[in-house]
């Protein structure tokens, strides 16, 4: 059990700095990640909330001339080190998208696919089984596991990903705006599935519902362009979500969650 | 300007400049409509010009009197008596010869009746017409041929028949078919997509996937893309100068103890069909791959699957109908070229069948070039029938192409 004078950190990342070619989309960013937390990151459009998020699992490597400076840490570990092979963070960091993507697959197969490809070895029916119950799905799709995922609801699809996720046991997953294509009870119910997650999983989740960051997060961060006429973003304010909705030590925190401002 | 100020049209001046739009709408939509007529009707035209010579009436002569074999009138012979005629009239050599060929029991009743014809009656076409001059002037062309040649027979024929299908070339019109032409296009066919599907669709995976935006790349696309237009014969060119000539040891199959062939054979002719389609089913290729939604491949990505992993489980089999289509139409292009394989060296005069990749060829666009300069009106009624059984082929394979895309739909 860990007290609280001793937080466990999940994640670090240290003057931390994101470039798209030459262009600096995310600059300086220096935040310690607490395990078992879920941690929101808001902000105005454009400020590089996603670019943030997809550098903790190396996702940025697929965009051409990318690269980041400063350093992700892991259990100590560089994430961007030499000797670290982007194929390994992902395994170990999930990832859920926007947009519902599962495959075009079975739901069994959506759960399996991804258990497989990393080498699992133990009874898949019921890693399926266990996925699904976790991401709580399992009630609603238990009958139709043969079903092609494209046959389920939207919310029922991002759950499925979810479930893709957890299956193959990452220490931390990281959510992008994972319920904006969602109706409000579908939101609800992932809102509801996060606080169950946070039990095994650190989270980290971007949204630019200002309730949900209060309602789900324990910890926020407020990103914003960093300064007039620059258009690289950084985090301007880290604490507690309570802090960040009730006393915001930087004016354009509050402007922006009491909605005065973007 | 004051926002309360109107500066549109109101009223009647409204309606009419509306009338004005309209009219100016309606002329543009006649001239998109006639461009249409004018496509369809060349496309009709083409239809015709094929069909009207591959039927029509034909004026001819028997060299020697059916009599001379058979009491019975022709057509009413049977296999066996067919069989007899020939046995007891043609001379052993050229019996036996015939029979090594291919039995002579085997052999169907029709392709004995032709047998017949054409080594004992022996035909002598006097005159052809189109089908549609047989159909005008039907009274005319009898009293033609009543005047110009009394002994002649006047019969209204198509000269495409399952015969013409199934029999080999032959020196006389009236025999000849397109069996080997069409076994030629089909193996040549076989091996272009043997040779260019995979190594095309190897290139396309490697443009879209692991391929970065840097100069060397962006000219090797280009490249590619330029390729596509680059005309056939030129493809010819280079299908003589590497298959034919410098891997003719290959593509001779002397170096498989072959002896009686040079580079000329279907093997050179399909590897230049397989480079001469490479482009398009590269292009192709590439569409299909980019059709794949990103969201796939990050899905599979976050989860930890190597690029391989997320290629060879996702990006392919959701590119794979498409892949297939735009090689089937990639080669439904080069079923009809001609140039190339008379540069490679298709023969125009062979009857036997193709027995594999190292046997001489012929073609189908071949065949009808050949015949379609010869001067005897009876070999032009055959290369229209050539023609028409290479727009089936053609067709069969663009349906085939149509079907693939439709049985599997976008499931994304
Ligand atoms: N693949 C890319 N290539 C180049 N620039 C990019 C790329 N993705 C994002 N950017 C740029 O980086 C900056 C941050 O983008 P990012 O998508 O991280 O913003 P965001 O905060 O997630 O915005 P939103 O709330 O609208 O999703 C923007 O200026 C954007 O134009
Ligand atoms: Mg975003």
């Amino acid at each position: 059990m860990q007290t609280n004078e001793t937080p466990e950190y999940a994640i670090e990342t240290k003057d931390l700095s994101i470039f798209y070619g030459a262009f600096k989309a995310v600059s300086d960013v220096n935040m310690l990640l607490e395990k078992q937390k879920i941690t929101a990151i808001i902000g105005p459009s454009g400020c590089g909330k996603s670019t943030l998020l997809r550098a903790f699992n190396r996702m940025n490597d697929f965009v051409p001339n990318s690269h980041v400076t400063g350093e992700i840490l892991m259990r100590g570990q560089n994430l961007y080190g030499s000797n670290i092979d982007p194929v390994e963070v992902r395994r170990s960091i999930g990832m859920v998208f926007q947009k519902p993507n599962p495959f075009p697959k079975s739901i069994y197969e959506n759960i399996a696919w991804g258990a497989r490809i990393n080498g699992f070895k133990g009874n898949m029916d019921e890693l399926v089984e266990q996925s699904l119950r976790g991401s709580a799905l399992w009630e609603e799709v238990k009958d139709v596991l043969q079903k092609s995922a494209y046959e389920l609801s939207g919310g029922q699809q991002q759950r499925l990903c979810i479930a893709r996720t957890i299956a193959i046991q990452p220490s931390i997953i990281l959510m992008d705006e994972p319920a904006s294509a969602l109706d409000p009870i579908s939101t609800l119910r992932i809102e509801e599935l996060m606080q169950e997650l946070k039990k095994n999983y650190t989270i980290i989740i971007v949204t630019h519902n200002m309730q949900q960051a209060a309602r789900v997060s324990d910890y926020t961060a407020m990103m914003m362009l960093d300064k007039e006429g620059s258009r690289s973003g950084t985090v301007i304010e880290f604490s507690e979500t309570k802090r960040i909705f009730t006393n915001p030590k930087d004016k354009r925190t509050e402007d922006y969650v009491t909605g005065r401002f973007g | 300007m004051n926002p309360t100020d109107n500066h549109y049209p109101t009223g009647e001046s409204f309606r009419k400049s509306l009338n004005g739009r309209y009219r100016i709408a309606s002329i543009w939509q006649a001239i998109f409509f006639s461009a249409l007529l004018i496509a369809l009707l060349s496309l009709a035209a083409l239809l015709y010009n094929v069909v009207d010579g591959a039927f029509g009436y034909v004026a001819f002569e028997y060299k020697n009197d059916p009599t001379e074999f058979t009491a019975k009138p022709l057509d009413d012979l049977n296999k066996q008596e067919l069989l007899e005629i020939l046995q007891t009239n043609l001379s052993s050599g050229a019996y036996t010869k015939l029979d090594n060929e291919k039995t002579m029991e085997k052999r169907s009743k029709s392709v004995l009746y032709t047998l017949v014809l054409e080594r004992l009656i022996q035909v002598d076409t006097k005159k052809t017409w189109s089908m549609t001059d047989s159909i005008l002037r039907g009274n005319e062309i009898k009293a033609e041929v009543a005047k110009k040649y009394p002994e002649a027979k006047l019969e209204f024929r198509s000269w495409l028949t399952p015969v013409f299908l199934t029999t080999p070339m032959s020196s006389k019109a009236e025999f000849a078919g397109v069996r080997t032409a069409i076994l030629g296009s089909l193996w040549m066919v076989g091996i272009a997509i043997l040779f260019a599907l995979p190594i095309g669709t190897g290139a396309a995976i490697y443009l879209q996937e692991y391929a970065t935006k840097n100069f060397l790349n962006r000219i090797i696309q280009t490249n590619i893309n330029n390729l596509a237009g680059v005309p056939s014969i030129v493809y010819g060119m280079l299908g003589l100068a590497i298959f034919v000539r410098a891997l003719e040891p290959f593509t001779s199959g002397s170096m498989f103890g072959i002896t009686d062939t040079n580079g000329r054979t279907i093997l050179s002719a399909g590897l230049t069909m397989g480079i001469l389609v490479l482009p398009l089913i590269i292009i192709n290729g590439q569409e299909a791959i980019k059709a794949v939604p990103d969201s796939l491949r990050q899905a599979a990505y976050g989860i930890g699957a190597t690029r391989w992993q997320t290629i060879w489980h996702h990006v392919l089999p959701n590119a794979l109908p498409g892949i297939l289509t735009g090689s089937i139409l990639a080669v439904s292009r080069a079923i009809g070229e001609t140039a190339p394989l008379i540069i490679v060296g298709a023969s125009t005069f062979i009857s036997l069948d193709p027995e594999g990749p190292f046997s001489k060829f012929t073609a189908l666009p071949i065949q009808v070039y050949q015949w379609t300069t010869r001067a005897q009106t009876e070999f032009h009624a055959i290369a229209a029938s050539a023609i028409i059984v290479l727009l089936i082929l053609l067709l069969t394979l663009n349906a085939a192409a149509v079907i693939i895309r439709n049985r599997v739909q976008r499931k994304y």
